[in-house]
């Protein structure tokens, strides 16, 4: 019988398998940031253990650095701490690290692409969920938690159980307007936040193949949202090309194109669960909740929890509703929102950027709200300015901010207020993630853009 | 890492589905580069809700929390398992966790148990009609006893073995580093390098 592309690349990494125990797995790549890292590296100094390939471990600061004067002293002296540990961690056991200033400080599922050190067919970990970015360049990548970073940091291997194989097939070709996020939030919306527990998810089909590599690796970045442990689309001509010229491009690239062209699940191979979803019905989607899987077309209204049968999910709309401050009923688009946020590892590229700057180019955002425009990385920002994007921002009213997760995770000072209400392109709406009492509806960049125009949820169909 | 073969105490019925880690500690509790203290952040923005089943006085020593379905989803934070440790949970119960969680739970010596949902909602009932209700979770025997109720629960024999034993993943991983040798010494060279630095 023939393999699934998970089942090959998992199978090339296995370093001993036994009965009764989880395979222990090579680990081609980990990605470190400050948050989920100091802890690890004090496990490895307390053992008296060293970091088996620093050569296979990158470093940099994202998660709780500042977007505005990066050049000064940190004001938050905790915040400082934990970037100067880092900082320490990194010079003693010798791991590269790129620091605020650098041009690949950024998001750290934006720098690995962006230096070409993200390739198909890899084992890639980070103690950040959002690691399954990765998977689009058909390469394994998951979260892991800060006692595994430091197993894989020890040992550069990790022991893992063989997750069951899921394939998505989003068949089909996507409206004007309609984008890879909304393929994913719809995703979300149909199977829910655990429908992909236990599963690394394979997405397929037509409209699959249509998006871009950043595109791809927007889909592939909420697989954690939908409970996945990895989602993964098999590369392509669109993935070498991505990746040649790149730094850290094989220099032996034919053969590496060679291995990599292997990668794809086989016709007889034999998947736990299959899905299909129909790219032609697709509509702009947005969040209404407080789970990334409370999520409708825009042009929908606001649920009413009683027409919801499972009394768990009732439960759980009903409490949604009272936290975003919403009414049954009330059309999505009639909702007025305070902030957008354009940035983070889900859409902060510079596809995403462009995007963006398209709905906005000659407009103004609604004098009702903020924007801000947090690049993924530095390079991001670097190359947005080169095509002038900061300036349509800018004079279209939003901020232009420098690179990070930001009000993603509400961790440095970009964080909403209690009550205020945000379009973000991140992708999480968990109540206070993006702010204590703050409220998140989960968007595209194109419904960003529209949205900080009109100052209500809208996509660009309606300017 | 401490032995865990069984604990014995009270629970606190949490009645929430999809509990994320951003609930179980939000992203501003994550400075710290300890891994201990975690405890004021745990459930913070519904600790200043009276109602909130922590800051119920007959809830207060509970160390068994009992949660909905979805526990843990979100953001791989291992310190939502420190936080829940900090503040002296020994055990979770709930009938769906999200993967990154348990695995993490596990790996620190918090045990997640996964019952059916009909038994969670029985012990929710249990709890509350009775809080000083003594739950055992019991490794050896893989079971959940309360009153005359015992409820069986899975894990897998090795993740059992390595808790009841109280082992350091990194030191059996370790044993295993000739197998690693000669994998590295097979592995392509095409594989990428994060250094030499090239820019």
């Amino acid at each position: 019988m023939g393999k699934t592309l998970a089942e090959k690349i998992w199978d090339d990494h296995i370093v001993r398998s036994a009965a009764g125990e989880p395979d222990l797995l090579y680990i081609d790549l980990q990605l470190i940031h400050e948050v989920t890292s100091a802890q690890a590296f004090d496990g490895l100094r307390l053992a008296g253990r060293k970091v088996r390939r620093p050569d296979l471990t990158i470093a940099t600061e994202d998660h709780n650095t500042p977007t505005l004067d990066i050049l000064k002293p940190i004001a938050d002296p905790v915040s400082k701490l934990q970037i100067d540990t880092l900082r320490n961690n990194a010079k003693e056991f010798g791991i590269r690290i790129h620091s605020l200033g650098d041009a690949d400080q950024g998001v750290v599922h934006v720098v690995g692409p962006q230096l070409g050190i993200t390739q198909p067919g890899m084992t890639i970990v980070c103690g950040d969920s959002h690691t399954s970015t990765h998977g689009a360049f058909g390469a394994i990548a998951f979260g892991i938690g800060t006692s595994e970073v430091e197993h894989v940091l020890a040992t550069q291997t990790l022991p893992s159980t063989r997750p069951k194989m899921m394939a998505i097939n989003v068949e089909g070709k996507l409206k004007t307007g309609v984008t890879s996020k909304d393929i994913i939030l719809a995703i979300i919306a149909q199977i829910g936040t655990g429908g992909g527990q236990g599963y690394i998810i394979e997405y397929r089909g037509s409209a699959i193949r249509e998006l871009s590599m950043e595109g791809r690796m927007t889909v592939c970045n909420m697989s954690i949202e939908a409970g996945a442990r990895a989602g993964l689309i098999a590369p392509d001509q669109k993935t070498f090309d991505y990746i040649k010229g790149k730094p850290h491009a094989p220099e032996d690239f034919a053969t590496a194109q060679s291995y990599w062209q292997t990668l794809f699940s086989d016709s007889d191979a034999k998947f736990d669960l299959e899905i299909t979803l129909d790219a032609d019905k697709l509509e702009p989607f947005v969040t209404w909740g407080t789970n990334p899987g409370q999520g409708l077309p825009l042009n929908g209204s606001v649920p009413n929890p009683a027409d919801i049968k499972d009394a768990e999910a009732r439960g759980a709309a009903e409490r949604a509703l009272e936290y975003m401050g919403l009414t049954a009923g009330t059309p999505l688009k009639k909702i007025a929102i305070d902030t957008v946020f354009l940035g983070s590892c889900t859409n902060g590229r510079i596809e995403d950027l462009r995007a963006a700057a398209s709905i906005l180019e000659g407009k103004k955002i609604a004098s009702t709200l903020r924007m801000l425009v947090v690049p993924g990385s530095e390079r991001v920002r670097q190359q947005a300015m080169k095509e002038g994007l900061d300036k349509v921002f800018l004079d279209a009213g939003a901020e232009w901010r420098n690179a990070g997760c930001s009000m993603c995770l509400g961790m440095n000072p970009d964080q909403l207020a209690v009550g205020e209400r945000s379009a973000s392109t991140s992708n999480r709406n968990f109540e206070g993630r993006q702010g204590k009492g703050g409220r998140t509806h989960l968007v595209s960049p194109l419904v960003a853009a529209a949205t900080a125009i009109r100052g209500t949820l809208s996509s660009p169909a309606d300017l | 890492m401490e032995k865990f073969i069984s604990h014995t105490g009270t629970g606190v019925p949490l009645r929430r589905s999809n509990v994320d880690t951003d609930q179980i500690i939000p992203a501003v509790y994550l400075k710290r580069v300890t891994r201990s203290g975690f405890e004021d952040g745990l459930f913070a923005a519904w600790r200043n809700d009276p109602e909130f089943v922590l800051n119920q006085p007959q809830y207060k020593s509970g160390t068994v929390l009992v949660a909905g379905p979805e526990f843990g989803t979100g953001s791989s934070r291992e310190h939502a398992v420190w936080a829940l440790q900090n503040y002296g949970f020994k055990a979770v119960i709930s009938s769906r966790f999200a993967d990154i969680f348990r695995g993490n739970s596990l790996k620190g010596g918090l045990l997640t148990v996964i019952l059916p949902q009909q038994a969670v909602e029985a012990l929710w009932v249990a709890i509350e009609s009775d809080p000083t209700t003594q739950i055992k979770v019991d490794l050896d025997s893989r079971t959940v006893s309360y009153g005359s109720t015992s409820v069986a629960f899975e894990l897998d024999d090795y993740t059992r073995w390595r808790l009841m034993e109280g082992l350091d993943d990194i030191g059996l991983t370790l044993k295993q580093t000739d197998a690693i040798d000669s994998f590295e010494a097979k592995r392509p060279d095409y594989k990428p390098k994060t250094l030499p630095i090239r820019i």
